[in-house]
């Protein structure tokens, strides 16, 4: 029953930060740049939180998944460019479309393990890129006209079903055998853990996310070229499930936030803002391997303050 | 006989993986890292040997060897910096951290230099010999006789020399040469010095040959070395030669063939196929892992 109150008072407050951010868009107090700005900072969200699950809970150091939301990206172009669906069957499909690669990249390369899976994902996913680069129906490398229909509303709804999803699955019984996986593959097999099952699940769930993110990423803005599903991308989306925590699902959630606002202000110095990332990655990773956040949640935080750090 | 010219074309570029390889190779089989940056000594090899070629007036091969020199001191110096406190981290946390030096390499190369590619000074003599109606330009020649010694050299060092035993030991078992009075942090830096030392030497070779450089040219060479070093089977000198001629000729072919946009995706097809079938690669051991 405990859970359940948390689930409604978090439900509660997204209600009221929608509402807020609502009003405040309607009376005008945040313009267009703001604006976008938070629909930027729900879908690198929607992206950490989906990525979270793969390296975060499963433990599968994987970094293509800007693959995946190019997939979503186009799929939900096509639909609502080319077939003149409605953007929301446009949004479903992606994710749909995106968790059949998942599955189809999953199958095989999740038999890899560590560096091995880091670089087979990496490959597929270029490989994806270059596909997409190769198809005239899309644009090839010119990229693809898509109209701009991504909301506020939209992007928040996808943010907030993307935690939900994500966190009751990690608090499951199916969560707490990815957990296994993640603490040791080879016990968690003894223990009669169907890890592939689980090692595979986990990266479908996530691709069907990161596939609903590049459908909203698309049709944030009004172009998408493959270019912009490179593993640079991919690497961003690593970036904040690494620094946010490995294995925590706010830690993920804050890294996406804070990182996001930080580079639209620092959007004008391109190489500086790379510079930076990389040099906190590099610190961070030195004198904290586990993230900032380690795998605690934010509730974790404020209940070892209140204890006087006794539960520590 | 045009498949005689594109296997030429195949085996310059190829000498060039090779060679990049062989350094992925010597420091993923001594302390089992990829290392991300790898790519990044080719680049700033490249830009070395451009600065002592147009601005310190040398010829090619003291420019090699200038680049070579400084690209082992920076090899050794991102491995003190960046990875020695990580050798008892998780893979995860040692791989984040070689993207990071990566990315901390090209921007600051960018930040410093713009994006813009620079030409190649032309430094070597051009003259085309026709061998079996194929036309093989004295670069072609020069690049892999360099190359070739350099492997050799390569094999000398790591099968004649103490040093070169060392390694071997250290990539063994690390604890155990420890044991035996053998410097690891040492033997570990030496590897760095040789491995980035090659990958300054391809640079400087790339550049020669295809007359462009540019900051961000390390990435894509740099994924394709490490993935001829697993087509080879990883931690192997002699798999990640033969790995990069191979990666090299089938790139040419697929070019050739009239596929040149899907060239980089037929290299990740090799990856993936050969990590699938034979993860130990061409020439590597299948290792049980123990519980």
């Amino acid at each position: 029953m405990k859970r359940s109150k948390a689930f409604w008072i978090y439900l509660a407050i997204a209600i009221v930060v929608y509402a807020v951010v609502q009003v405040m868009f309607m009376n005008g107090m945040l313009d267009i740049y703001y604006q976008n700005m938070l629909i930027t900072i729900c879908i690198n969200v929607i992206l950490a939180v989906s990525l979270h699950i793969v390296i975060g809970i499963t433990g599968q150091f994987s970094i293509g998944h800007a693959g995946f939301m190019a997939v979503g990206a186009y799929i939900s172009a096509i639909c609502t460019m080319k077939l003149g669906l409605p953007f929301i069957v446009g949004i479903i499909l992606a994710g749909i479309v995106a968790a059949i690669a998942g599955l189809l990249v999953g199958v095989p390369s999740l038999r890899l393990r560590g560096d091995y899976l880091a670089i087979c994902t990496l490959g597929f996913a270029e490989i994806i890129r270059i596909v997409f680069l190769n198809v005239e129906y899309v644009g090839g490398a010119a990229g693809m006209v898509v109209n701009h229909a991504t909301t506020w509303t939209y992007a928040f709804v996808a943010v907030v079903i993307t935690i939900m999803v994500i966190s009751n699955f990690t608090n499951s019984r199916h969560g707490r055998s990815c957990l296994a996986v993640r603490e040791d593959e080879i016990a968690a097999d003894a223990m009669g853990i169907n890890i592939t099952y689980y090692k595979v699940v986990a990266f479908v769930i996530g691709s069907l996310f990161a596939g609903v993110a590049g459908a909203l990423y698309a049709h944030n803005f009004y172009i998408i070229q493959p270019t912009a599903f490179n593993f640079l991308k991919s690497f961003e989306i690593l970036i904040y499930v690494v620094l946010g925590g490995l294995g925590s699902l706010s830690g993920s959630i804050i890294a996406a936030i804070f990182l996001t606002a930080v580079s639209q202000y620092l959007q004008a110095f391109p190489e500086t803002r790379m510079i930076i990332y990389s040099i906190v990655l590099i610190l961070v990773m030195l004198y904290r391997p586990s993230g900032l956040m380690g795998t605690k949640e934010l509730k974790d935080v404020f209940k070892v303050k209140k204890r006087g750090g006794s539960e520590a | 006989m045009d498949w005689l010219q594109q296997l030429i074309n195949g085996i310059s570029l190829g000498s060039i993986y090779a060679l990049i390889a062989l350094g992925y190779t010597m420091v993923y089989g001594i302390i089992k890292l990829i290392n991300f940056a790898h790519g990044d000594v080719f680049m700033l090899g490249a830009f070395i040997g451009f600065f002592a070629i147009t601005r310190w007036e040398m010829g090619f091969i003291p420019a090699l060897i200038t680049a070579m020199i400084l690209c082992a001191i920076i090899g050794v110096i991102i491995e003190r910096v960046a990875y020695k406190r990580l050798r008892t981290a998780t893979r995860i946390a040692a791989l984040t951290t070689a993207i990071g030096v990566s990315f901390l390499i090209e921007y600051t190369m960018i930040f410093f230099r713009g994006a813009t590619p620079e030409a190649y000074p032309q430094v070597l003599p051009k003259t085309t010999i026709n061998i079996l109606g194929a036309n093989i330009n004295s670069q072609t020649i020069l690049i892999l006789v360099v190359t070739i010694t350099l492997m050799i050299l390569l094999q000398f060092i790591v099968h004649k020399t103490k040093i070169g035993k060392a390694m071997r030991a250290v990539s063994h078992d690390a604890d155990a040469a420890k044991l035996m009075g053998i410097n690891v942090d040492n033997t570990i830096s030496a590897t760095f010095a040789i491995g980035s030392s090659l990958a300054g030497a391809a640079g400087v070779i790339f550049g020669s040959y295809y007359t462009r450089i540019d900051p961000l040219m390390g990435v894509l060479p740099g994924l394709k070395a490490f993935i001829a070093a697993v087509l080879g089977g990883i931690g192997s000198i002699p798999g990640a030669m033969v790995g990069g001629f191979i990666l090299g000729i089938i790139e040419t072919i697929v070019s050739a063939i009239g596929f040149s946009l899907w060239r980089d995706a037929a290299a990740f097809v090799i990856l993936i196929l050969i990590l699938i079938l034979r993860p130990a690669g061409l020439f590597g051991k299948n290792i049980r892992e123990k519980v």
